[in-house]
């Protein structure tokens, strides 16, 4: 049995930026991640990191408290609004931080960290590295993580959380590359698994952003919490979904319908396109199921206006993303963009500390809740999210762990956890039913982003919910194609997908139990707020029978909740 | 085209005694990529089928093959462009662990072994940042453009005849050249003694195959004669920077 002090799971930018936290306090850390760091999803983020540095000229008067009040606006007033304050004040410093570490940002005239505007924020707020900010942070963190030495698992994932008496005393991996099933002992886990976008098609998230984390925490007795909060980001690209950055917003692009009209007017009239995404992408919905977008499927963002030189040098990432794979030169034409799920803000229920209901478990980046999006998280708010929580969460479990070294080195309950890991991976190896996994993958993908999408309503949702349990029905009868031990996609693939099952039903049932329309979930149904029914947290726990639902009070602070206007 | 075949190669070293071509016949679909044949291969035809894959959108660097010939990121690379027959092969010169999926382990330990991390001379202060000049920064785009597929190194025939793996090969000393060129560097002196050696720099001959190779258009072997510049500048006297 191996054993680390500390054991984090994901390789982003928040799993790295724990590990740096827990190893440079003398701690012995292992990462444990599914590709090598430098391919986490983390890579993909364009746009920018949100940070009051008030670097530029309309931006002086930034603060971290007008930051934390646009993050609790856009969020719909569902983010607590402790967290929120903890994390806007942290950014500059840790912003900052990464710049010392060597992030090449890109630069104002005085040689400052440069600032854009982004939706929903009063000021050019977020620093960005041209549109390829999330490359330029996840090469400086691992770059740290070379420097420090930290030992990284590759290609070694977890397949369970080892939770005894309400302390967690490690977790059973398995090597990718061997297929062998390796139980590791370790005194506090860290879980930056990311998202679990691919319950969704289109999504603009990695193939690999399978929310794992989430379901591994859920089955082990930890709660979710407000999972039925999922972002659609306005703008991916038609065809492959490929995220176009809402920076090529914050430069100015116009969102155009096909009769030539900059809709925004109608939805967000002085916010206009950077209104947040929960209003814009439902506006460009409206505009194409009203028949006034292109070939009844996307509309046109369009950056001809801002001159070839300004796309070269601040959206050459998304410039080359649209010629290789639409065909598409934005300096010539427009951009056909169409919404697709973009983020789950809702995650595993834990505290700003990174904390968790388990003793020496903890959460942070985007499989965490703690909740600093609420019900609609803010562009350049997730990659804050994860150097902030990353850097809590690493600080905090160190704390947990000294003075306990060595206290769940071959622990009993991990060998057990071993021996059950084993049973279910070889019972999943040998799967020999009639149903074919990826049509119940793509079912569920289809299902979730049709009824319990943008637009929700109780029908098509109760529909949803009982086409879920079908499919996890079917599940329990499925065949692998493949037996063998090494590399085997087929394998873990399949193992992904009876995660998500999990948290497709979690998300279903949350969205079709929250009687209200608040950010990204809204109801036709029920089109308003209701602040006095619904100013809560959903909270889910599992059963074998399905998620049983309860909730949790929102932290508010300064700030009553009042009408959102963009 | 409604129909192309993608001929795979296949591979697992503890069974198999030759490696073998399997050949698949896939609909196409406009807009598919070889990355998508792949999951149509993994899921529709053969769940036996190994690669990697993550981002699907040319940012990441798990997929870089061996495509028809050339390097690509499966990802990025539409199979319009290729004609209806479609040749797989993992990247040349790296070990196979199993079919498409090469034994990286050479690359990341000479990417390591440059120390590729800003060494500034003194810790800044947190209520600050280090300034840099615009034309400072932009003098590094081309480098930090780099996404680590590997192409590049497997392309080098320097990296081909050395069978200690010891070479740094061209991504890691592009990545030296970065640091280097960065102006909030301070460690000229110990990077050119990291590199300015047969393990480093003197190895590479020029031959510009990485830059062919590479799915990002850098070109390494500019980075690599740059920082031969500088190693040779110190020997006769002239400073760099």
């Amino acid at each position: 049995m191996k054993y680390h002090q500390v054991i984090v799971v994901g390789g982003g930018l928040a799993g790295l930026r724990a590990a740096i936290e827990a190893a440079t306090a003398g701690h012995d850390v292992a990462v444990l991640t599914q590709v090598h760091p430098v391919r986490s999803h983390s890579v993909a983020a364009q746009g920018g990191i949100n940070g009051a540095l008030a670097n530029m000229p309309d931006g002086r008067d930034d603060t971290p408290e007008k930051h934390a009040f646009d993050t609790v606006k856009g969020s719909d007033y569902l983010a607590d609004q402790d967290a929120v304050e903890m994390m806007t004040a942290l950014a500059p410093k840790l912003i900052r931080q990464m710049e010392h570490w060597g992030c090449p940002f890109s630069r104002t005239d005085e040689g400052t960290i440069s600032q854009r505007p982004f939706g929903g924020g009063g000021f050019p707020r977020t620093c960005f590295a041209s549109d390829k900010t999330g490359h330029a942070l996840l090469h400086t963190m691992y770059q740290h993580i070379v420097k420090h030495g930290i030992r990284v698992y590759e290609e070694v994932v977890a397949i369970s959380l080892v939770v005894e008496d309400e302390v967690c005393r490690g977790v059973v991996a398995m090597d990718l590359q061997s297929g062998e099933i390796i139980p590791m002992a370790s005194d506090a886990v860290i879980f930056a698994t990311g998202g679990a976008g691919q319950v969704y098609r289109p999504t603009t998230n990695s193939l690999i952003v399978t929310g794992a984390g989430h379901a591994m925490a859920y089955k082990a007795g930890v709660a979710l919490k407000d999972m039925e909060f999922v972002q659609f980001h306005p703008t991916s690209l038609h065809g492959t979904n490929i995220l176009m950055t809402e920076g090529a917003r914050g430069e100015g692009g116009h969102l155009k319908n096909n009769l030539g009209e900059r809709f925004m007017e109608k939805y967000a009239p002085s916010a206009m396109e950077l209104g947040p995404r929960d209003i814009v992408a439902r506006s460009i919905q409206t505009e194409v199921n009203e028949g006034r977008g292109f070939e009844s499927q996307y509309v046109h963002l369009d950056l001809r206006h801002l001159g070839s030189d300004k796309i070269l040098e601040r959206l050459p990432g998304i410039r080359d993303i649209a010629i290789n794979f639409a065909g598409v030169d934005p300096i010539v034409e427009p951009l056909p963009v169409q919404p697709a799920q973009h983020y789950t803000m809702g995650g595993i229920d834990c505290n700003a500390d990174g904390g968790t209901a388990v003793a020496g478990f903890y959460a942070a980046g985007e499989v965490a809740c703690v909740s600093v999006h609420g019900a609609n998280r803010l562009g350049g708010n997730s990659l804050l999210d994860t150097i902030v929580f990353g850097y809590l969460s690493g600080k905090n479990a160190g704390e947990y762990v000294a003075g306990k070294e060595g206290n769940n080195k071959e622990h009993s309950a991990v060998a057990a956890a071993f021996e059950q890991a084993v049973k279910d991976i070889e019972e999943l190896r040998a799967s020999d039913g009639p149903m074919d996994p990826s049509d119940i993958r793509e079912e569920m993908q289809d299902v979730m982003f049709r009824d319990v999408g943008m637009f929700r309503e109780e029908g098509p949702m109760r529909s949803a919910v009982g086409k879920i349990e079908e499919l996890k029905d079917r599940f329990s009868s499925i065949y692998l194609r493949h037996r063998g031990k090494k590399f085997n996609l087929d394998l873990y693939r399949t193992y992904e997908l009876g995660g998500m099952l999990e948290i497709a039903h979690v998300i279903a049932l949350g969205a079709l139990e929250r009687q209200e329309s608040r950010g990204s979930h809204y109801r036709l149904d029920f089109q308003d707020r209701d602040d006095e029914n619904w100013l809560k947290h959903t909270i889910a726990y599992y059963t074998p029978d399905g998620p049983r639902l309860g909730s949790k009070e929102v932290a508010i602070g300064k700030w009553q909740p009042e009408a959102r206007r963009y | 085209m409604d129909k192309v075949t993608f001929n795979v190669f296949r591979l697992d070293p503890e069974v198999d005694e030759e490696p073998r071509l399997d050949s698949y016949e896939l609909e196409f679909k406009e807009g598919m990529t070889v990355l998508q044949g792949l999951f149509d291969i993994l899921e529709r035809h053969d769940g036996s089928l190994s690669f990697r894959y993550a981002c699907r959108e040319s940012i990441c660097g798990a997929c870089a093959l061996f495509i028809n010939g050339s390097y690509r990121l499966a990802c990025r690379t539409q199979v319009k462009n290729l004609g209806s027959e479609v040749t797989i092969l993992p990247m040349p010169h790296l070990e196979i662990i199993k079919d498409l999926v090469v034994d990286m382990t050479p690359f990341w330990d000479n990417y390591e072994r440059i120390k590729p991390y800003l060494m500034p001379a003194e810790e800044a202060d947190l209520d600050k940042e280090r300034l840099q000049s615009q034309a400072d920064r932009s003098s590094i785009d081309e480098m930090i453009d780099c996404i680590l597929c590997g192409a590049c190194y497997s392309s080098c025939p320097s990296v081909w005849v050395d069978r200690s793996r010891e070479y740094a090969g061209p991504a890691a000393l592009l990545w030296a050249y970065r640091f280097l060129a960065d102006s909030r560097d301070d460690a000229d002196d110990e990077r050119i003694a990291l590199v300015g050696n047969e393990r480093g720099i003197w190895r590479c001959h020029t031959i510009f195959n990485c830059a062919d190779a590479c799915p990002k258009d850098i070109n390494q072997t500019w980075s690599i004669q740059q920082l031969k510049k500088d190693a040779v500048g110190r020997v006769i006297g002239l400073k760099r920077k």
